[in-house]
């Protein structure tokens, strides 16, 4: 019967767990977006799961070069890295500065976010440029393939994350932007930490792990 | 007072409000709308595979015929798989959550109404895609679950291998979008005082099926991936003269396919458990041990997939850990039974069509699962493997688990949805020609599997004992076919004239059954509050136990002086799906330019999406002359 049992000591009525929202009651105090944001991280950690699962299970199955030890660059690919991680920071600089609604800060750092991600990204266009000049593609060997696949998905996913920065930088121009917005710069900034974290695991199992 | 919450925005289409005729659907961002469009779209899929597994029966009927050719029947097949897994059972069951989980936790709508129809879009325009592929050069004829490296260029260069490699890729996404959409709704949208225990089964089930969907769908997308990208830009993952493991793909694709499997039986586990007490006027026997062997299953749920691959030879050590899995996940689903026969005894029992198929459920799923624990056994299960005894075991736990539940769904909801009660004497009549021939079709699938008959095979030869079996076999497509139509003509003929359900037809528990049969655009008049477990059959009962009404106006207490909140009709769900849908198509032709387009298209939509806003308006009910 406990589950049958009516719960008459905390009060029913809008208000008491939840909140009222413009859009109607929710039973969390999480905002929406907030919650969505954490669900699809959840889920993209499967699918680069996957994509790392198939990069380790290809590892060192090429029949032809070049091989990771022939082409990788450890400096290099050190300070695009570097960049990435820094990157991070200022993104909570940024979401800091919307907060206390100091918008020059916040457009400042917003910048400087979409502009770190976008060195990383030329570090990477470099780098596969080098990669076919050395003669490996994705056509080339199983390490070609899933290596251009593994890191293309991640550049790509930097390259969404620039774009939606950009994306909220030019807006606050076109339309006030005050602090009341910061949940939707938040949910950007989660998900550029989750795209530099990805980047830890991949720098280490394709990287590093190369070379001990 | 009816007052835009948005401030205006440059807009480039002006918000549609249609509320009737086709430009409505098509914009539509209403759970119940796009609830309904997802329950015809499955079943029209599902007509559509059973013309196939007909034409297949047709062809095994008797020994040596020559009906079909070999290619068509592979054809066949593959697309009876195909559109039953992905294009029929499991949208069914998403369809289901649509139009009933905002209603039963007294929500207006889903999180994100536009999301919600976006996936919508690319599932059906998804699924049309694959069919197209019957007019553009040949079905896929790889099986439903298209084992590299079947499916390389070398091996497959028609289209038909594409179609099915982008389609699903397509519907894959949409079916994320909207587990990830129940995800946030459930948590999030639960009214005053619905605690995660007392909210509705069915609500239950689905927070579990949406948390497995959005782990083991992102595996199968990578995998469509890859094959995608080894048809159309020349990589290897499946090339195994360049030294790649074609058994990835059995991997990638079974640890998304077991999952998908409970993906497909849960919210049909749902279902049984709404209507079973409802029909046997008791509260559900064991609700927590319910909820937990659920949320335990959709774990184990992971941990089985290689019991798929028991005979591709992994090892002593790897079989026996994933069979010992195996029958470790058939522990909660046996304590499943237990709960709905709990529920059952020392009830009072109506026997409507809608509680005759939870029953016919119970007996079908459970031989599904004694068979499902046989072939659990490695070395039981490499006698039969790849047989009719394999075919007929997940026919039991799929057909006669999720489809027979949904089709007593249909009867149970439909008075909702329409406000118009299906005929009991007809449905009863379809019912007994749909369960009878059921087991006529695949329980002698058992015994010619047994005999060692191979499932994918166009024919077999006379005088080696498949023939009675096969026989009877086919026999019982007749006598599911004759139970089918009944069921459609009753449901035609209940929307043309049937009679009036009223708010309330079978006396039910949750909060659906509060408002008006159809329910209106807005849903509720006010929020609805909730007390107790089961709080509307509580507070139409006070015998039983005395609770507030749900209706917050009818306790004294105070509700949200905004009004209900109906968000605002867009076109940019459809136009992000036709973009992904077109891009595909040059994609699939090789025509760069047209998947380019489609690519910048879609990120315009993305972006007008965005810049849009949810918009909508506030409607007041509860004062006279707002009713629409």
């Amino acid at each position: 019967m406990s589950a049958h049992a009516v719960d008459t000591a905390a009060p029913v009525a809008p208000g008491s767990r939840g909140a009222i929202t413009a859009h109607g009651w929710r039973s969390t105090r999480l905002p929406d977006v907030k919650l969505l944001m954490w669900v699809f991280l959840a889920s993209d950690c499967m699918f680069f799961g996957s994509l790392i699962g198939t990069y380790l299970a290809y590892h060192n199955r090429s029949l032809v070069g070049p091989f990771p030890i022939d082409v990788l660059n450890i400096p290099l690919t050190t300070v695009s890295s570097f960049v990435l991680l820094m990157s991070s920071f200022l993104m909570v600089l940024a979401l800091h500065a919307l907060k206390v609604d100091d918008i020059p800060k916040f457009r400042l750092w917003t910048a400087g976010v979409a502009f770190f991600g976008s060195i990383f990204l030329g570090f990477q266009v470099y780098e596969f440029v080098h990669f076919v000049n050395a003669g490996l593609s994705i056509h080339q060997n199983l390490f070609g393939t899933t290596f251009f696949i593994l890191t293309g998905t991640h550049g790509i996913h930097v390259t969404v994350g620039v774009l939606w920065l950009l994306a909220f930088l030019i807006q606050s121009y076109v339309r006030p932007t005050s602090s009341k917005d910061a949940v939707y710069l938040e949910i950007a900034g989660l998900y550029w930490h989750f795209v530099d974290i990805v980047w830890i695991v991949i720098f280490t199992v394709v990287y590093l792990v190369e070379f001990v | 007072m009816a007052a835009s919450t948005n401030v205006a925005q440059p807009a480039l289409f002006v918000r549609p409000t249609w509320r009737t005729g086709l430009r409505s659907w098509l914009t539509t961002v209403d759970h119940k709308k796009l609830g309904i469009l997802y329950i015809l779209s499955s079943f029209v899929f599902m007509g559509l595979a059973s013309i196939e597994a007909f034409i297949m029966r047709l062809q095994l009927m008797r020994p040596g015929q020559q009906l079909v050719s070999p290619d068509f029947f592979n054809q066949m097949f593959t697309m009876h798989g195909v559109t039953m897994v992905f294009l029929a059972i499991m949208p069914l069951g998403i369809g289901f959550a649509n139009y009933f989980v905002p209603l039963m936790i007294g929500a207006r709508d889903l999180a994100f109404p536009r999301l919600n129809a976006f996936g919508y879009w690319v599932y059906s325009l998804g699924g049309l895609m694959i069919y197209t592929s019957f007019f553009l050069g040949g079905a896929p004829d790889i099986g439903w679950t298209g084992y590299a490296p079947n499916t390389s260029l070398s091996a497959n260069p028609g289209l038909g291998v594409d179609f099915y490699m982008y389609g699903l890729f397509v519907s894959g996404i949409g079916t994320t979008a909207t587990a990830m959409n129940l995800i946030v709704t459930i948590i999030n949208m639960r009214a005053p005082g619905m605690t995660f225990m007392r909210m509705p089964v069915f609500v239950w089930m689905m927070l579990i099926t949406s948390f497995m969907i959005i782990f083991a769908f992102p595996p199968l997308t990578v995998a469509f991936l890859q094959v995608i990208l080894d048809r159309t830009f020349g990589t290897l993952f499946y090339v195994p003269e360049a030294g790649a493991l074609p058994i990835l793909w059995q991997h990638l694709f079974w640890i998304f396919g077991h999952p998908e499997v409970y993906i497909i039986i849960l919210p049909a586990f749902g279902l049984v458990s709404e209507m079973i007490p409802t029909f046997s006027r008791k509260p559900l026997f064991g609700y927590p041990v319910m909820v937990l062997a659920s949320i335990l299953i959709a774990f184990m749920g992971f941990a089985v997939w290689s019991h798929h691959m028991f005979t591709t030879g992994l090892g002593p050590v790897v079989n026996t850990a994933f069979s010992l899995t195996s029958f470790i996940i058939g522990i909660p689903t046996g304590v499943k039974i237990f709960n709905w026969l709990g529920t059952l005894w020392g009830g009072n029992i109506r026997f409507t069509t809608s509680l005759m198929y939870c029953l016919a459920f119970i007996v079908t799923f459970t031989l599904g699962g004694i068979t499902g624990i046989m072939v659990a056994m490695p070395t039981f299960d490499a006698q039969v493997h790849d047989t009719y005894f394999v075919v007929a075991h997940f026919h039991y736990a799929m057909g006669g688990g999720a489809l027979l539940t949904f089709l007593g769904g249909v009867h149970y909801w439909f008075p909702k949805m329409t406000g118009k009660l299906l005929d009991e004497r007809l449905g009863k009549a379809a019912f007994w020609f749909i369960v009878i021939g059921f087991h006529t079709i695949f329980f002698p699938q058992h015994l010619a599997g047994l005999m060692g008959m191979p499932r994918r095979i166009q024919t077999y030869p006379a005088g080696i004992g498949l023939e009675l079996w096969n026989l009877m076999s086919t026999f019982g497509t007749f006598i599911m076919g004759i139970g089918l139509v009944l069921f459609a003509i009753n449901v035609i003929k209940t929307f043309r004239s049937g009679k009036p359900a009223g708010n309330d037809p079978w006396d039910g528990r949750t909060l659906e059954w509060a408002t008006s049969s159809p329910p209106p655009y807005y849903d509720f008049d006010v929020q609805p509050v909730v007390n107790s477990i089961d709080a509307l059959w509580a507070y139409k009962h006070p015998e039983t136990l005395h609770v507030e009404p749900i209706d917050p106006r009818k306790a004294g207490r105070e509700y949200d002086p905004h009004g209900i909140h109906v968000p605002g009709q867009s076109w940019y769900p459809l136009l992000a799906s036709l973009a992904i849908i077109v891009g595909s198509y040059g994609l699939i032709y090789d025509n760069l330019v047209l998947a380019i387009v489609s690519g910048f298209f879609f990120i315009f939509t993305i972006f007008g999406w965005a810049f849009e806003g949810v918009g909508g308006h506030h409607v007041h009910p509860e004062l006279e002359g707002e009713r629409a």
